[in-house]
């Protein structure tokens, strides 16, 4: 337990940032849901087509909505001009009110449609103009239900505001998904802890300004209303950089959501700090959105594979082998999106076929050509796309495969699977630490039938011709060897005692890699 | 100056109902006007048309010589008390806030003083300002409503069956100072009841309407010696013979 205090004591700085982004988002959506309302109390229409979109907003997934912003902030910029964001606070922000509208639209509209005619008439015969019948009778009337829609949208918005994260805003998100990626079951829960938490003070404080309205108690309601002030004050404070601009220049590191990939990160980050620069990291980014990042310059580098690139970005199917990859890969990030291949960092991340040392030996495979004499008394297990893929139709083809039984496992369960004899042979991920730390076989692919993940470093158009970045780079490329990656994931991804931080094993894989 | 009004052809029709069937009616400064007849014969709508809660179908409605639908409504309605059927207080205001809207709304506000004033015209203790309009019976709270609709200084005081919910001494006692007030402070009055006998006491002249149409405009005393047609002399006969009963009694 008293790991996750401590967890929770280091979560100051993503809380306040959480605290900003949802009360920025809940003051928007009520900024937007109010005069909508007032706009709906005069029209049908109106409260029709507001009610229609707020419901239809609500049912898309808030992860979804939050990764539609980026494209279509991304064809905003034609208006705005290319400063505008597309990662980060801007579009967590818009996601987040909208998502915030419908609770506070729907309670201000039924307000409004339950009030009292005769009140309303009334208000009409002392001679109300629009405005004063707005301020006078409608606003007071309307308040508690309004307040509890902002309740309640003040709820749904802190919980759904940890998955900004997945858009680069650091929010209480970022220790959940960092925890979920690497088993660290107590950043999760801490997590998980701080943003209950934040909802539950929030709901009570907006609940006291809530019962002061309806009980026309000024106190209760000037009280609650004072508290959520100093938080939200304390959190904007706290995140005001109080230090003066030192004139370093900032680059903005994207990662996707593995461990792999937060420690290479690190390793990348402690490097340029070295080399003078001031470091951001946008960690736990989805796949098409952090090379869409890049190519647009919200981020200036990230890593990525060969083989994802080709598949999913560049479409292709075919394997013309490992250097033509690697070249057509360069070519075609230069020209069609403008960013730039760096290198090779030196290790891969390839699908692969992997048995336990001992029945490797029994059986006498070491490559998968001979995996295809003995696989019609053998069981294979892959992850659930695996048998889909078209790396496996690839490989099935060249080298004749064909097993006694398919089995698909999630990732984690591949390597318990072996172990338990539940398979003989399995498609691990080259780097994965579980390899060496399960003493796995990794069999040989002679005739190249699988197509090669090797790691790049990818830097942004801005980036691209950056020559005093490139010279802090370029002692990495081809630095990591594969064993040495293995072990860093591993001391991540392992759940005992010894488990490392991102950072930590990034550390420890410089040392390794020889950059200290 | 008290108001003087004018109806001329004024219509109103809802989808099946005609609430108003072509009123003409002039209506001298200074009068006091009882309005009478059964329930849905458009009291309330003719009422409403003069300060436009309701807009006419056809027809027009002058207010000093000016068509009501060429003014501005808000600044129109400051300048008349309106008293409602069905009370219409602003529940979530003291009774102080609600007495005082009139002239809080051109930015004027009104003393403890005068309200306490206004509170004991109506036969209320003062002390009641503080109260919300959900502590007060129905009967107070109507004589809130008319406290409010003296508290502009107007002109033109429309009531809708003011007293509908007091009991009949209190009811008694008010109106008599309703009459008074409307002659100290040069008003013109309009008021709707279904007491016929209340209507012959305050009023110098009584509408009947029926079924949208003024069906007998007639003074009290020529109502009560029998002018005025059927329908009202209907509506006169239940006074009447109430008395007569009260007679025999005594007798
Ligand atoms: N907004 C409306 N929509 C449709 N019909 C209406 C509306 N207002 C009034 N009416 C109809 O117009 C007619 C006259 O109504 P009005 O309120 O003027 O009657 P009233 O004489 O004041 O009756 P009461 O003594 O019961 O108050 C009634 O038949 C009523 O149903
Ligand atoms: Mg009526």
């Amino acid at each position: 337990m008293s790991a996750v205090w401590t967890a929770l004591l280091g979560l100051g700085d993503v809380l306040a940032q959480h605290v900003i982004l949802s009360a920025c988002a809940i003051g928007l959506g009520t900024a937007v849901a109010l005069p909508l309302a007032v706009w709906a109390s005069r029209s049908q229409a109106v409260s029709r087509g507001a009610l229609g979109f707020a419901s239809l907003v609500q049912t898309i997934p808030a992860l979804a909505l939050l990764a539609l912003f980026f494209p279509i902030l991304l064809s905003l910029r034609a208006v705005f001009g290319p400063d505008l964001p597309t990662l980060g606070f801007l579009p967590a922000l818009l996601a987040l009110a909208l998502y915030a509208l419908l609770p506070i639209l729907r309670n201000a509209v039924t307000a409004q449609t339950n009030l009292d005619p005769g009140v309303l008439q009334a208000a009409d015969a002392v001679g109300m103009s629009f405005w004063q019948r707005l301020r006078i009778v409608e606003a007071p009337l309307a308040a508690p239900y309004i307040m509890a829609g902002i309740r309640t949208a003040a709820v749904w918005t802190i919980g759904a505001a940890t998955l900004s994260t997945t858009i680069g805003q650091p929010s209480l998100g970022d220790p959940i998904f960092a925890g979920l990626q690497t088993q660290n079951w107590t950043l999760v829960l801490a997590g998980c802890i701080a943003s209950a938490g934040l909802a539950i003070v929030a709901d009570a404080l907006l609940g006291l300004i809530e019962s002061g309205f309806r009980h026309r108690d000024r106190r209760r309601w000037l009280g609650g209303a004072i508290a959520v002030a100093v938080g939200v004050a304390a959190a904007f404070a706290s995140q005001v950089d109080w230090s003066r601009d030192d004139g370093r220049e900032t680059i903005v590191i994207g990662t996707k959501q593995f461990s792999e990939q937060l420690i290479l990160g690190r390793l990348v980050g402690d490097r340029l700090r070295e080399a003078g620069y001031n470091v951001e990291y946008l960690e736990g980014l989805g796949s098409a959105v952090v090379a869409q990042a890049v190519a647009n310059g919200s981020i200036d580098l990230y890593f990525d594979y060969t083989g994802t690139i080709w598949a999913n970005q560049m479409k292709r199917t075919d394997n013309p082998g490992r250097n033509a990859m690697y070249n057509a890969i360069v070519k075609w990030e230069r020209e069609k999106q403008g960013t730039r291949v760096l290198g090779k960092l030196g290790f891969e991340n390839a699908y692969a076929f992997a048995m336990r040392e001992d029945r490797a030996k029994e059986l006498g495979i070491t490559t998968i050509a001979d995996l295809a004499r003995a696989a019609p008394r053998l069981v294979a297990g892959g992850d659930p796309e695996w048998f889909e893929r078209p790396e496996w139709f690839a490989v099935r083809d060249v080298y004749g495969l064909k097993f006694a039984r398919q089995r698909n496992f999630s990732p984690t369960f591949m390597y318990d699977a072996l172990r338990s004899d539940e398979a003989d042979v399995i498609t691990a991920y080259t780097s994965d630490g579980r390899i060496s730390a399960d003493r796995l076989r990794v069999l040989e692919d002679p005739r190249e039938a699988l197509p090669s993940y090797d790691t790049l470093i990818i830097l942004s158009p801005e980036r691209a011709n950056d020559e005093k970045l490139i010279a802090a780079l370029r002692p990495l490329l081809g630095s990591i060897n594969v064993e040495n990656m293995r072990e860093a994931n591993f001391s991540v991804d392992r759940t005992d005692g010894e488990k490392k931080t991102p950072a930590e094993a990034a550390r420890a894989l410089a040392k390794a890699s020889g950059q200290e | 100056m008290a108001s003087s009004l004018a109806f001329e052809g004024v219509t109103k029709r809802y989808d099946t109902t005609e609430a108003l069937a072509g009123i003409d009616l002039t209506v001298e400064p200074g009068s006091f006007i009882a309005l009478v007849g059964a329930s849905g014969s458009g009291k309330s709508t003719l009422l409403k048309t003069i300060n436009r809660l309701v807009d006419p179908t056809e027809g027009r409605v002058l207010l000093d010589g000016e068509d009501v639908t060429t003014r501005d409504p808000t600044e129109m309605r400051r300048r008349m008390g309106y008293v409602f059927q069905g009370i219409g207080l602003f529940p979530h205001l003291t009774v102080g806030e609600n007495i005082a809207m009139g002239p809080r709304l051109v930015g004027e506000k009104l003393t403890g003083e005068r309200i306490a004033e206004l509170l004991e015209l109506v036969d209320l203790q003062p002390d009641m300002a503080s109260r919300l309009p959900a502590e007060l019976s129905g009967g107070q709270q109507q004589r809130v409503g008319v406290a409010r609709a003296l508290a502009g200084d107007p002109k033109l005081l429309l009531m809708d069956e003011p007293f509908g919910a007091l009991d009949p001494v209190t009811r008694d006692a008010l109106g008599t100072r309703v009459r008074d007030l409307h002659a100290r402070l040069d008003l013109t009055t309009i008021m709707v009841t279904h007491d016929m006998a209340e209507a012959l006491i305050l009023a110098e002249r009584v509408l009947v309407m029926d079924r949208g149409r003024i069906v007998a405009d007639e003074t009290p005393q020529a109502l009560a010696s029998g002018k005025g047609g059927d329908i009202a002399q209907a509506l006169v006969e239940i006074p009447r013979h109430q008395a007569q009963r009260m007679k025999e009694l005594e007798a």
